[in-house]
C-alpha cells in the first residue's frame, strides 16, 4: 500500500456559539472563539489517499484529478467564507477543527474513485490539528 | 463514532532545556565513546516540540474532543512547567537515574499526560531538533 498527500490551504473566518448555552457559558467554554464577530484563520488541509500504484501509470491516484476534487468540494466551498453562515454542511454544528475535518472526510469520501480516502488532517494553526479517518485505520 | 470515523485532536507544545547523556552503568570512556559530544559534562540544550494526540467522542454541544484550554493546562502544569528552563538531569527526578534522551523523555511524558481526564492520550512525539523526532504510544498489548 503506497500512502499520496496532497496539501492546500484556505482561509475563512468562524465563531463559537452555542445557541443552547446561556452567553455566560459560552463566553466560559469557547473564551476569544466566542467573540460574537468571529475570527479567522489560514487552515492547511492534508488529505492523504492510500491504494496501490497503477501498473500501467505508476499512481495511486491521478494527482491533478485529487487537486481537482479538493478545488472544487472544499476551497470552493470554505475558502474566504465565513465558516459558521456560508457552509451548509456545518450548519448546526460548532465550527472547531474536530468538525470541520469530518466535514471534510464526508465531502471527499464519495469523490474518490482510485484509491481510498485514509486520513484528512486539518490544522487551524501550525500547532492545533484534528486527523479525521476510518476506526481501525492507523492515524499516524 | 456512529459513522465509523475516529478523530483526533493534534497540539504542539515546546519548551527548552538542558540535558547531559550519561549512563551510571557506563565507564566514563564508554560513556564517551557511546554519547559522544552529548556526554560533555557541562551539558547542552535544545528547544523541544512537544505534539500530544488526543482521542475521544466529539461533544455535540462543543464541537470538542477536549477543550483545548483543559488540555493546555494539563500540559502546561504536567510538562511544561516541570520541564522548561530546566536541566533535565538535575531538575526532573525521572531523569535522576535514566538517561534523559528523547526516547525517555517522550516515554515520560506520555506518562505524565495519559493520566488526563477528558480524552484519550494516543501518542506523544517529541521533536529534540528539526530532525530527530521521537515517537510513543504507549506498550503494544
Amino acid at each position: 500500500m503506497v500512502y499520496l498527500t496532497r496539501k492546500l490551504e484556505f482561509s475563512a473566518s468562524h465563531l463559537y456559539h452555542n445557541p443552547a448555552l446561556s452567553l455566560e457559558e459560552n463566553k466560559r467554554i469557547f473564551g476569544k472563539c466566542n467573540n460574537p464577530h468571529g475570527h479567522g484563520h489560514n487552515y492547511t488541509l492534508e488529505v492523504t489517499v492510500a491504494g496501490e500504484p497503477d501498473p500501467v501509470t505508476g499512481m495511486v491516484v491521478d494527482l491533478k484529478e485529487l487537486k481537482e476534487i479538493l478545488e472544487r468540494e472544499i476551497t470552493q466551498r470554505m475558502d474566504h467564507r465565513f465558516l459558521n453562515y456560508e457552509v451548509a454542511e456545518l450548519k448546526g454544528q460548532i465550527p472547531t477543527c474536530e468538525n470541520i475535518a469530518r466535514v471534510i472526510w464526508n465531502l471527499l469520501e464519495p469523490k474518490i474513485s482510485k484509491g481510498r480516502l485514509h486520513k484528512v488532517r486539518l490544522y487551524e494553526t501550525p500547532d492545533l490539528y484534528a486527523d479525521c479517518y476510518r476506526n481501525g485505520a492507523h492515524g499516524a | 463514532m456512529k459513522d465509523g470515523l475516529k478523530i483526533e485532536l493534534g497540539r504542539r507544545y515546546r519548551f527548552s532545556a538542558s540535558h547531559r547523556l550519561h549512563s551510571s552503568r557506563l565507564s566514563e570512556e564508554e560513556n564517551r565513546r557511546v554519547y559522544g559530544k552529548c556526554n560533555n559534562p557541562y551539558g547542552h540544550g535544545h528547544n523541544y516540540v512537544v505534539e500530544v494526540s488526543v482521542s475521544g467522542a466529539v461533544d455535540a454541544a462543543t464541537g470538542m474532543i477536549a477543550n483545548l484550554a483543559d488540555l493546555d493546562s494539563f500540559v502546561e502544569r504536567e510538562v511544561i512547567e516541570p520541564f522548561d528552563h530546566k536541566s533535565l538531569n538535575e531538575d526532573v527526578a525521572a531523569f535522576r537515574e535514566n538517561v534523559p534522551t528523547t526516547e525517555n523523555i517522550c516515554k515520560e511524558i506520555f506518562e505524565r499526560l495519559k493520566r488526563f481526564p477528558k480524552a484519550k492520550l494516543e501518542r506523544v512525539r517529541v521533536e529534540e531538533t528539526g530532525n530527530n523526532t521521537f515517537e510513543y504510544a504507549g506498550e503494544e498489548l
